[in-house]
């Protein structure tokens, strides 16, 4: 019963996200002049490319009740890894597969902390979030190596059939349609929202939830490497500051998603409907010529009203229903 | 006998208390550091040292009265440059503005925003890290959006209130001497108080915090409201200290402070912890930066150096509360 409701609501979260998406696409298309062209369609999706999907795996550890805040310094130091092996003379192709390895490892780092110590994430993934992006500069200093390769540097934004939809827009539907199947259509998925409500519970009823938590934490910093692997060649530039302060951008973007903090409730389509929401909201007003910087109020209090408004909603409902009762 | 009992005791409260290990820290930080160079202990190299912490110190103190009820307050940095803008702005339109004055304008714009974050948090029922997440960027959007990309320089603001970054008292700067007073005040008010103590109840267990009838909302909103004034305090120094402010001032800096609050032992679940400790951890934190760069370490090991010494921190606590609770385990078998 309860679940069902849940279930409706989040959904429902889901269907308003999208409704106010395609409102926000819409109205910009009409009112804000070069918002509808493919030149821009193209530079909106390669901006929300890293956010996605970093979002993916971050949305499946939100739901679990924990939180990585590592996952932009992971981003950085992977970066800054894959310019340091680059200059050493290394293939690309191994490159890039020993970075994804290395974000694996740092994030079984935080797993080990979180499952096998039994601290916060939230601490833990503060400490490794300073300390990874520390190795950053530790590993690659305030330089910056820009000598890729063009061939690859292009390909981070080049577009399918030369049209406006960038490649790494339409590879990064691969991963998420793989979160996507696991969160919602997998018995692994649906023990994840067991945990988020209640992990002793959950413990209790069979599910080995330190070994389910361990391997999100992993998949997170994979991820966070080949975001970083994106990063760096959308950008062409390996930098140790690469990223810095992305964490917040997509714990903000997941939490209007409509996931809840507290776990247990949230959705992976809600999640990018939110991701999409910030990325077009942020164009729109850039373009109309609003400073970058001002946007993030419109960040601050859409995350705001993203929890707000249904909480609200939800108490003046109860309060209606109790007068009619009484 | 009585002399020495006590002395004992003083030696094992010292012992047992969890500030203990930082002091051991700083202490071993600061003696490796001056023995290789010993200009690190001369009084400039100290007052710099104070005067760097003194506003880590001011927000660490502030952010842990929010930890301690189990919250979190993401928004003290954008709190600060909002505040640091704002004094800024208004000593260079009105020099004449008397220092104090400008403190306390600066001290209620901050608590101002503690009310928001405290309305938003406890009226509306929303997750403390939602809400500063969001009003970190709302409180940085309309900072920049007041200052679009001015800078306000020393030259524009009255000497008298930019003393207040230099001065110095018997050698001790003035603003390590508010810090400190900061520290006490919190410290005094958290350990003495009945509603400090309630802070600790509601951050162990906000249910039953709620069924012995403490007002959690109340208290809760009030912890916000402190720890805005003292992000305000923080950027009203900021401002004095720096004297060029624009919009960008305090950028990032949240993640230091809560930083500061765990390495100096208090839990980020609520319920533990003190201001001296949360002080303790911002002084070391900024020891070890400027350590570093006497001991000729890479200065691009700082930040790494941080990282480790949080999840060393939380792993001790972790260590000391296993082993806290199998004392107590096996004293109570013992009794039965």
């Amino acid at each position: 019963m309860t679940r069902d409701a849940l279930r409706a609501v989040s959904t429902r979260w889901d269907t308003v996200l999208l409704v106010v998406l395609a409102a926000v696409v819409v109205t910009a298309g009409l009112l804000v002049d070069g918002f509808a062209s493919g030149r821009n369609l193209q530079f909106l999706l390669l901006d929300v490319v890293a956010i996605a999907l970093i979002a993916l795996p971050l949305t499946l550890i939100v739901i679990t009740g924990e939180i990585d805040l590592s996952v932009a310094s992971t981003l950085g130091l992977c970066s800054a890894v894959m310019g340091q092996l680059w200059v050493a003379g290394l293939s690309l192709e191994l490159v890039v597969v020993l970075v994804v390895g290395l974000g694996a490892v740092l994030g079984a780092v935080n797993a080990v902390f979180v499952t096998r110590f039994a601290l916060p994430s939230l601490a833990v993934t503060i400490g490794t979030l300073a300390a990874y992006r520390g190795l950053a500069f530790v590993v690659l200093g305030d330089q910056a190596v820009a000598d890729f390769p063009f061939s690859w540097t292009t390909a981070a934004s080049s577009t399918v059939a030369d049209g406006s939809v960038p490649w790494a827009a339409v590879v990064t539907l691969v991963p998420a349609v793989v979160f996507g199947v696991v969160l919602h259509a997998t018995p692994f998925g649906r023990s994840l929202y067991a945990m988020g409500n209640n992990a002793e519970a959950a413990a209790f009823s069979g599910i080995r939830v330190a070994r389910a938590k361990f391997w999100l934490f992993v998949a997170s910093g994979a991820v966070s490497g080949l975001a970083g692997v994106y990063w760096t060649l959308r950008f062409a530039s390996a930098r140790a500051d690469n990223a810095a302060g992305l964490e917040l951008a997509v714990v903000a973007a997941v939490l209007l998603g409509g996931v809840s903090i507290f776990g247990g409730r949230g959705t992976l389509l809600g999640v990018l409907a939110g991701v999409l929401l910030l990325g077009a909201v942020r164009n729109a007003l850039q373009l109309a010529d609003v400073a970058a910087d001002t946007l993030d109020v419109v960040t601050g209090g859409l995350l705001i009203a993203s929890v707000v408004v249904p909480n609200a909603v939800g108490l003046a409902r109860t309060r209606w229903r109790r007068r009619r009762t009484a | 006998m009585s002399g020495r009992g006590s002395v004992v005791g003083v030696v094992r409260r010292f012992w047992s208390a969890r500030e203990s290990g930082i002091v051991v820290a700083l202490v071993l930080l600061v003696l490796v550091t001056t023995v290789d160079s010993p200009n690190f202990l001369s009084p400039q190299s100290v007052r710099d040292l104070l005067l760097g912490a003194a506003i880590l110190v001011v927000l660490a103190v502030g952010q842990t009265v929010v930890v301690i009820s189990r919250n979190i307050d993401l928004s003290v940095g954008s709190v600060l440059g909002l505040v640091a803008f704002a004094t800024g702005k208004l000593l260079s339109s009105a020099p004449a503005t008397p220092t104090a004055v400008a403190v306390l304008l600066g001290v209620g714009l901050g608590a101002v925003c503690g009310v928001v974050n405290g309305v938003l948090v406890a009226a509306a029922r929303v997750p403390a890290l939602v809400i500063t997440l969001g009003t970190l960027y709302a409180f940085r959007g309309v900072d920049h959006s007041w200052a679009r990309g001015e800078q306000i320089n020393a030259s524009d603001m009255p000497r008298s209130f930019l003393g207040l970054g230099t001065w110095t008292v018997l050698g001790v700067p003035v603003l390590a001497i508010i810090a400190l007073t900061v520290v006490l005040a919190v410290g005094f008010y958290l350990r003495n108080y009945r509603s400090g103590r309630e802070l600790y109840a509601i951050g162990s267990e906000p249910a039953a915090a709620r069924l012995s009838g403490i007002p959690v909302g109340r208290r809760v909103f009030t912890s916000f409201v402190v720890c805005g004034a003292s992000a305000g305090l923080a950027g009203v120094l900021y401002a004095a200290r720096f004297g060029t402010v624009d919009a960008t001032a305090g950028t990032g800096i949240e993640l230091q402070v809560v930083a500061a609050a765990v390495v100096g032992g208090v839990a980020i679940f609520g319920g533990s912890g003190s201001a001296y400790g949360a002080a303790l951890g911002a002084l070391l934190l900024t020891t070890i930066g400027s350590s570093l760069a006497v001991l000729r370490i890479n200065p691009f090991w700082q930040q790494a150096v941080v990282g480790g010494l949080i999840l060393a921190a939380i792993g001790l606590d972790r260590l000391l509360a296993v082993r806290a609770a199998n004392r107590l385990r096996g004293r109570s078998s013992h009794d039965a």
